[in-house]
């Protein structure tokens, strides 16, 4: 039994385990844990292999003669691997102290989907195929539905539509015949260095199938396809902290990149993908414009998402072998950043049982730990040194201004300043703002000490992914030589 | 000769034979051991079988009957498709007999359980020798005896409106099997055979007369009735609604793939390709009517309340699917017919089989069974969970979601229709799969999200109906990731076919 095999039995054991301690709580976030903890423990162990240059393979069932379910890690899906389990861990913690605080029903049901959910984000991480791929593509929309759902309220019920409606309709209807397209033309599925598009397709083909992947991947948000996930934030917070800001939306990204990489080939896209640039860029610009009027912060986070997945689009729109190495990077910043921001609204909402922005005035006083985090991860998005964001916005913006995409130059820039725009005033107004009159009479403090410990690593994590981002460089490297 | 030189006879014999003895036995206990052990027996005949055309490569077994030498005499003849049918019919048969047991107490007085076990026996027998003879008129017959047990079976719920429903049926099967034998009659006047084999042969020259034009006519409409192909689709939803529960999931997986099996059985083998579908605008015909079952059938089976009949015009729809793949002429668009008459045959008996378990737990001891409207399904996932996730897991093979199998079919399909450059076919396709979704999760939202009536307590399905649903459930999780037996034999079968029909 290899590494392999197990990066995929440890969570479904784990969730048979979860399943079985349900009656006893403790045992129950025990054996998360411990799932956790072993999972990114055995991830970690084929990043050596990884590293020099291996691809550690497995395959299961035979589909269609020559098309399996197979799995083989390449430095992409390492670096998705490594960071949807390894954020895990610190979630796990986090979901504690949140489903705890907030007294949450059918906790059992909601520990064994995110472990289901963890195995299938690695799937997708490590599919040897497009096949592969698209099956625990829609395996995740499946296992997430009951996360979001989770309240089984109406608003919960209505969410959960648009979720499902928008990731399945945009799979079945456009990303399906892609894939089928591909094997029929090529003979295979199989993600390739290189890519696997016979030469000298016909050019208006390749932009058709390049339109059906990008639209058919819902998960990546493109407009007009993003209306799930900000219809997903009525899930608990560390659903959307670790799904929805790094497990599900970073496989949609990832998924683009790799079909972009390992499917296309960059030579074989020169030139068809200038409205995908324009498409992302507008995306990246809306989705800012609307994260500024949002005054619901899990909300505001959602749309902030929606723009920065669209940075990862739009660098692999550049098809420069450098903007591939910095869409890479920023599926692990932006991960860093992101989940730190929803962990702090959990925070909030679970100590002070506020969601909106505007009731955050003064804030700063009573969660001085929490919002100082909220302030590192808002940074980070925005692109400050010293912090891990800046890295990855600095390889998009070097490979735009090099190819000479001054509309992705200008795009990248205002989005900074929209950035700052609808994060510095929340920053502000917690530090700065008096407490209002009503919130003088309710006293509160930090959250429980779970969910600051959580937030506090992953804020650290942020500052630590600048200073050691060789490490990081040196895994996706190879991906600008293919 | 030894016993598996027989296996074609004794596939239909022993179902036969089991029925005037359950009759004459006049007893349920007696009677279900009977013919539930001679479907296990025909079953295991089927695997025989399969196993026999699989060892000979390409080739047919045929069995004289009696020692008769076709054309003379009656001959059972076993390709790779027949045998993939017979496995589906008998496989189907042994896994719902066990499973009415319980159910048939609830649903039909104890006075006539002895006669539902034998007309299931007579309505097993015909669909086996419908599919097995390779003689028209025994096709006729078989015909008949599974159509008659089925009328018989069908009226024996315990609805009123099971008799209408059965009525119906009755008179619109009875004009299709009419409208089949006038197609055998002419076909005989040009020919003078009877054998399958033969009549192909025999018809080369004659394949643009009228009468075999009539011919050709008259089958096609009268076994489009017996499956239900749009808009002739009109006798099957109350036929599922109304009648027992078991009843409903043997129909739903078999009665009407083996009429699609008989249809392509004359179209490929019979009349052969050249005058189907270069000749005649059959094909444009059979596409149109294919589409139109995939939108106005699946788009009617939103908008039910009851979910026996939400599936019965799901069933339409699929049917749909099966018919478009036959209109390609191609060998990736028969595969993608003969793997769907399958994978979805499995995954509507194990729909209807769940079904069944659920009006039983909704219903109070002793009291007449209730329809499962969606009204009475509120909040049912906390008293029957097993239930309820069996239907959703094949719910989502309905849909076509990858790692079930009725993603292997659609994919097939539209592998077809892309082989074809038919590029809209390929979004009608996609597109009424996302009714799929409408329907499917109807029932997910009412039994996971509406709260439960007050005082409900958790009451599964007794475990006798769980496990043979849920062998079908698994079943279809299994023929969506190792594909290996299924599109092995229905590519094998489709090139067969074609081979046949050139």
């Amino acid at each position: 039994m290899t590494a392999l095999h197990l990066v995929f039995l440890i969570p479904l054991l784990g969730a048979a385990g979860i399943a079985l301690a349900g009656k006893w709580p403790n045992l129950r976030e025990g054996v998360t844990l411990t799932t956790a903890v072993v999972l990114f423990g055995t991830v970690l162990q084929l990043l050596g292999p990884v590293q020099a240059g291996q691809q550690p393979a497995l395959s299961l069932f035979e589909f269609l003669p020559g098309l399996s379910i197979a799995f083989r890690v390449e430095p992409l899906g390492m670096l998705f691997g490594l960071i949807a389990s390894g954020l895990w861990i610190v979630n796990s913690v986090y979901s504690i102290g949140y489903m705890r605080g907030n007294d949450e029903k059918n906790q059992t049901r909601f520990y064994v989907c995110f472990a289901l959910s963890l195995a299938a984000a690695l799937a997708i991480a490590f599919a040897a195929n497009l096949l592969t791929l698209f099956l625990f593509y829609e395996v995740l929309t499946l296992l997430t539905y009951p996360l979001v759902t989770h309240a089984g309220t109406d608003k919960a019920r209505a969410g959960g539509r648009t979720y499902l409606g928008i990731l399945m309709g945009t799979s079945i209807l456009f990303l399906l015949p892609a894939v089928i397209y591909v094997w029929h033309v090529t003979g295979t599925t199989d993600f390739t260095a290189g890519g696997t598009l016979p030469d000298g397709m016909d050019s208006g083909a390749v932009a058709v199938l390049l339109a059906l992947f990008m639209f058919g991947i819902g998960k990546a948000a493109l407009m007009p396809f993003h209306r799930w996930l900000p219809a997903a934030m009525v899930a608990p917070t560390p659903v959307s902290a670790l799904l929805h800001a790094v497990a599900v939306v970073k496989a949609g990204v990832f998924s683009v990149v790799k079909v972009v990489v390992y499917v296309f080939g960059l030579d074989a896209l020169a030139g068809a993908t200038d409205w995908l640039v324009a498409i992302s860029g507008f995306t990246i610009v809306a989705a800012s414009v609307v994260a500024l009027h949002a005054d619901n912060l899990k909300r505001r986070l959602a749309y902030s998402t929606v723009s920065q997945l669209s940075y990862i689009v739009l660098a692999a729109a550049l098809i420069a072998p450098l903007s591939i190495v910095g869409a890479a990077l920023h599926i692990a910043t932006h991960a860093f950043a992101k989940i730190t921001l929803f962990f702090t609204a959990g925070a909030i909402y679970t100590a002070a049982h506020k969601t909106e922005v505007s009731q955050l005035d003064g804030i700063g006083r009573r969660m001085p730990w929490t919002m100082a985090a909220f302030t590192i991860g808002a940074l980070s998005l925005i692109g400050i040194p010293p912090l891990a964001g800046f890295v990855s916005k600095w390889f998009i913006l070097t490979s735009a201004a090099e190819g000479g995409h001054f509309l992705a130059v200008a795009v990248l820039i205002l989005s900074t300043l929209l950035n700052a725009a609808y994060f510095l005033p929340i920053v502000h107004a917690a530090y700065f703002k008096p407490l209002s009159a009503e919130d003088e009479h309710h006293p509160h403090g930090e959250a429980p000490l779970p969910m600051l410990l959580a937030l506090l690593t992953t804020a650290a994590g942020t500052i630590a992914l600048f200073f050691y981002s060789t490490p990081l460089l040196r895994l996706v490297q190879p991906l600008a030589a293919t | 000769m030894g016993l598996t030189a027989h296996l074609p006879a004794l596939q239909v014999v022993l179902p036969l034979l089991a029925a005037p003895l359950a009759v004459l036995l006049r007893h349920g206990g007696f009677a279900f051991g009977l013919v539930t052990a001679c479907a296990w027996a025909a079953f295991a005949a089927a695997i025989g079988l399969w196993l026999q055309v699989g060892a000979l490569e390409g080739g047919t077994i045929s069995y004289h009957i009696g020692n008769w030498a076709p054309p003379w005499g009656i001959e059972y003849r076993v390709d790779r498709l027949t045998s993939f049918v017979l496995l589906l019919v008998s496989g189907t048969a042994a896994i719902v007999l066990p499973w009415s047991r319980a159910s048939i107490e609830r649903e039909i007085p104890a006075d006539l359980h002895y006669l539902y076990f034998a007309m299931f026996g007579l309505c097993l027998a015909g669909l086996l020798g419908i599919t097995i003879t390779g003689d028209a008129f025994n096709i006729f017959v078989f015909l008949e005896i599974s159509s008659l047990s089925t009328y018989v079976l069908i009226a024996l719920g315990r609805d009123r409106r099971a008799l209408a429903a059965s009525y119906r049926y009755l008179i619109m099967g009875t004009i299709g099997a009419t409208f089949f034998v006038i197609g055998i009659g002419f076909l005989y006047l040009m020919t003078g055979t009877l054998n399958l084999a033969d009549m192909a042969e025999r018809l080369r020259g004659v394949e643009n007369s009228p009468p075999v034009l009539a011919a050709l006519a008259f089958i096609t409409v009268g076994v489009s009735l017996k499956l239900a192909l749009f808009p002739l689709h009109q006798w099957l939803p109350n036929a599922y609604t109304y009648a027992p529960s078991a009843v409903t999931a043997f129909l739903a997986a078999t009665a009407t793939k083996v009429s699609v099996y008989v249809l392509i059985r004359f179209w490929f083998s019979v009349f052969g390709e050249s005058l189907i579908f270069e000749k005649l605008p059959l094909p444009q015909i059979l596409l149109l009517l294919s589409l139109a079952a995939m939108f106005a059938a699946s788009f009617t089976a939103i908008f039910q309340d009851n979910l026996k009949r939400l599936f019965a015009y799901s069933s339409v729809g699929q049917i749909g699917y099966i018919t478009l793949g036959m209109s390609f002429d191609s060998v990736n668009g028969l595969d993608a017919a003969i793997l769907h008459l399958f994978n979805h045959g499995i995954t509507k008996a194990a729909i209807f089989l769940l079904i069944g378990g659920m009006v039983i737990g909704l219903a109070r001891p002793g009291a007449v069974l209730p329809a499962p409207t969606f009204d009475r399904l509120a909040g049912l996932s906390q008293r029957m969970p097993l239930t309820c996730f069996g239907i959703v897991i094949a719910g989502l093979s309905l849909i076509g979601v990858p790692g079930t199998a009725g993603f292997i079919s659609k994919w097939h399909l539209i592998l077809a229709a892309m082989e074809k450059g038919q590029f809209w076919i390929v979004g009608a396709i996609l597109l009424s799969s996302l009714l799929a979704i409408a329907y499917v999760w109807r029932f997910v939202e009412v039994v996971y999200f509406k709260p439960a009536p007050e005082g409900a307590t958790k009451q599964e399905a007794p475990l006798s109906m769980l496990i043979p649903a849920w062998l079908l459930v698994i079943g279809t999780i299994w023929f969506g990731l190792d594909t290996s037996f299924t599109v092995g034999t229905a590519t094998e079968a489709a090139m067969q076919l074609v081979k046949i029909g050139k």
